[in-house]
């Protein structure tokens, strides 16, 4: 590295600011519930000294605990490594090879926006152990992009100029209409009515509302009650899901920097800037859920080497490349984060045989006979009435079933195209996997005694990156095996055998 | 299911050792003793259900010892092992069988574990790790000997191999 090493620095002042001002807030919305209830016991006047003098006591406290903190806190860019030095009593100084630093990630919350500041995630992108990345809360916006600039610098690596730089997608508002077919909505809507409950029984009226409700409705038939509470729980999910798109995806951008770092920046009260090296990048993962697979629409995740593995925001969409869009779109996109001039995860694949349907199917049945059976021998030997609770589910669930399995049937697929390997499966969630095939690590191929008899087998490739593992499911016991083969030359040939070639002994006792 | 141009995977050259046969017995048996002997004790000292507890922990201590004489057999026959230059191959299960395999140039770590029963056999477990979190191979029930004598010249060969095995 030729870069002139830093001195010692510390994070911004104003964090003492934003701690005080986080507590009060936290404090004040606390305050009123609590003295109300203290009014009961100390009187008004009590009240009115202890709460407020409660909420100064903790604040000051809070924003000069986080001071200490601010005083020991300093980090240091130096030529070979990164240090951060902190602790008061247990003093710690961690640092990280700067040759090793995969991301550095921008997040400001709200306040910290206002206020002009970021905190800085520097992680290497390591599995092992917690100590792979330093986080510096909070430091000025510039001096964030700073150090995002310097420590993911690099001599240009790859093919440059083979491709574009720059801005490769930005927000565009029509995609808002996947917001609400996605499943946080009936999720949210489920959420809305459990808050009503729940608050109504921290403030005691939880009777009351139920008995508000009932009142509403008394003079309706019971399904239209019902009926009528699930749309308002589905409007409340539909206007959530809304608010969440809007607040995760506002400003969205993907860009391609000089030096190969593909920046992933979104936000609407908290801004993130997620920045992925290149060289970590093994694939992209097209996913598409089932509702916003009904709209022709997916969205497209990166799989990379140590994304996630430490971090907090694990479930926080933190490895997405792109929202829900218009399939053709995220094809486009995955091309060009790939640097590739046809998109893999577009690729025609080779479907699996019909033993794999046949298997589905059958899973299907069972999923939905099982139960209407027991239902139906208890309503023969208890209650009639279960006998016809038992025919209704199985007119309705074994259709429903029988077309699950014939969609997760039709998601299944595998190819080889290029330098990837494409794998896909799923219904409820169907992900289009195409993983380089120099990033494979190893192949685990199962076969259980049923998939035997049928003639197939799951052949899985393992990775460093993403999930750890892609699995092409149910494919011909033969042409799956030639297809892991193929996908990395000479792994899996050593420990193959032709037909004809002497056969592995049948285990049957 | 054999047609033409049909590819299969072959089984790896080498068996584990002859007393992991021994060793997977003293499992099924422990593990069948445990409830036998709660079942029995539970049945001797209560009057009432005495005979369907009984039969109970008769019935379980029967095929848990068929099972513990005749599973092992197989599952000797189905479990293999195979370490060429380029790569660990691995294949384990009776019902759902599975083949592993790993280049000699992405493994990461090497361990070598011997449990207490394992001790008692002159046995240990071989595991080679790679990068991916879902990725690992165990070879159990190797004689002990050969264990070391494998991990070490696995650890040798991949630390000649350069790279960050990612």
């Amino acid at each position: 590295m030729s870069t002139p090493a830093d001195d010692w620095r510390r994070l911004d002042r104003r964090t003492v600011l934003v701690t005080a001002l986080v507590t009060a807030g936290v404090l004040l919305g606390a305050a009123v519930p609590v003295g109300v209830a203290l009014a009961g016991r100390l009187g008004t006047g009590g009240a009115l000294v202890w709460v407020p003098a409660a909420v100064v006591v903790l604040t000051v406290s809070s924003a000069g605990i986080d001071y200490v903190r601010w005083r020991r806190t300093r980090y240091r860019v130096g030529a070979e490594r990164v240090s951060l030095h902190t602790g008061l009593l247990l003093v710690k100084e961690r640092s990280l090879a700067r040759e090793r630093i995969r991301g550095v990630d921008l997040t400001a919350r709200p306040l910290q926006r206002l206020l002009g500041l970021v905190t800085v995630r520097i992680g290497t992108g390591e599995h092992v152990g917690g100590d792979s990345t330093l986080e510096l809360d909070p430091v000025t916006r510039a001096e964030g992009e700073r150090l995002r600039r310097l420590l993911l610098e690099r001599a240009a690596t790859g093919a440059a100029g083979s491709h574009r730089e720059g801005e490769l997608t930005a927000l565009d508002l029509r995609w808002i209409r996947y917001a609400p077919v996605s499943f946080v909505a009936p999720m949210l809507g489920g959420a809305a009515a459990g808050a009503v409950m729940q608050v109504s029984e921290w403030a005691g009226v939880q009777r009351r509302v139920i008995a508000w409700i009932g009142g509403l409705f008394r003079d309706t038939p019971v399904l239209w009650t019902v009926l009528v509470l699930a749309a308002a729980a589905g409007v409340a999910g539909v206007l959530g899901a809304l608010g969440l798109w809007v607040e995760m995806w506002w400003g969205y951008r993907l860009e391609r920097e000089t030096g190969g770092t593909l920046r992933v920046r979104r936000g609407l009260f908290t801004s993130r800037s997620v920045s992925i090296e290149e060289r970590r990048l093994r694939g992209v993962d097209l996913v598409e859920p089932l509702g916003v697979r009904l709209m022709g629409a997916a969205r497209l995740d990166a799989i990379a080497t140590g994304l996630a593995e430490d971090d907090k925001e694990r479930h926080g969409a933190h490895h997405t490349l792109l929202p829900a869009v218009p399939r053709a779109l995220a094809d486009a996109v995955a091309a060009d984060v790939l640097r590739e001039r046809v998109a893999p995860t577009g690729a025609a694949l080779t479907g699996h045989p019909r033993a794999a349907r046949r298997r589905r199917l059958g899973w299907a049945l069972w999923a939905v006979l099982v139960p209407v059976t027991v239902m139906a021998a208890l309503g023969a030997l208890l209650a009639p009435l279960l006998l016809w609770t038992a025919l209704a589910c199985a007119a309705v669930f074994l259709p429903l079933a029988v077309l699950f399995a014939l969609d997760a049937y039709r998601a299944l697929g595998h190819a080889v195209g290029g330098a990837y390997l494409v794998t896909r499966s799923g219904t409820v969630r169907r992900s289009t996997a195409a993983l380089e095939r120099a990033g494979v690590i190893g192949w685990t191929v199962r076969q259980s005694y049923f998939q035997r008899r049928a003639g197939l087998l799951s052949v899985t490739a393992t990775t460093a990156a993403g999930a750890g593992a892609y699995t092409a499911y149910d494919t011909d016991a033969s042409e799956g095996l030639e297809f892991a083969a193929q996908a990395v030359p000479g792994l899996l040939e050593p420990f193959l055998e032709r037909a004809g070639a002497p056969d592995i002994p049948v285990h049957r006792s | 299911m054999t047609g033409e141009g049909t590819v299969r995977l072959r089984a790896p050259r080498n068996t584990l050792d002859r007393r992991a046969v021994g060793w997977w017995r003293a499992q099924a048996l422990l593990m069948t003793a445990v409830p036998v002997l709660v079942l029995g004790l539970i049945g001797a000292l209560t009057g009432p259900a005495r005979f369907w507890l009984l039969t109970a922990a008769a019935v379980l201590a029967v095929t848990g010892l068929v099972c513990a004489v005749l599973l092992p057999l197989w599952w000797f026959r189905t479990h293999r092992w195979e370490v060429t230059e380029e790569a660990v191959y691995v294949r384990t299960g009776v019902f759902r069988q599975e083949w592993r395999i790993a280049p000699m140039s992405r493994i990461q770590t090497v361990d070598t574990v011997r449990g207490p029963l394992e001790q008692l056999w002159r046995l240990a477990t071989v595991t080679v790790t790679t990068a991916s979190a879902k990725g690992a191979v165990r070879i159990e029930g190797l004689d002990h000997e050969v264990a070391a004598e494998l991990a070490e010249r696995l650890t040798r060969i991949t630390q000649d191999t350069p790279g960050d095995a990612t």
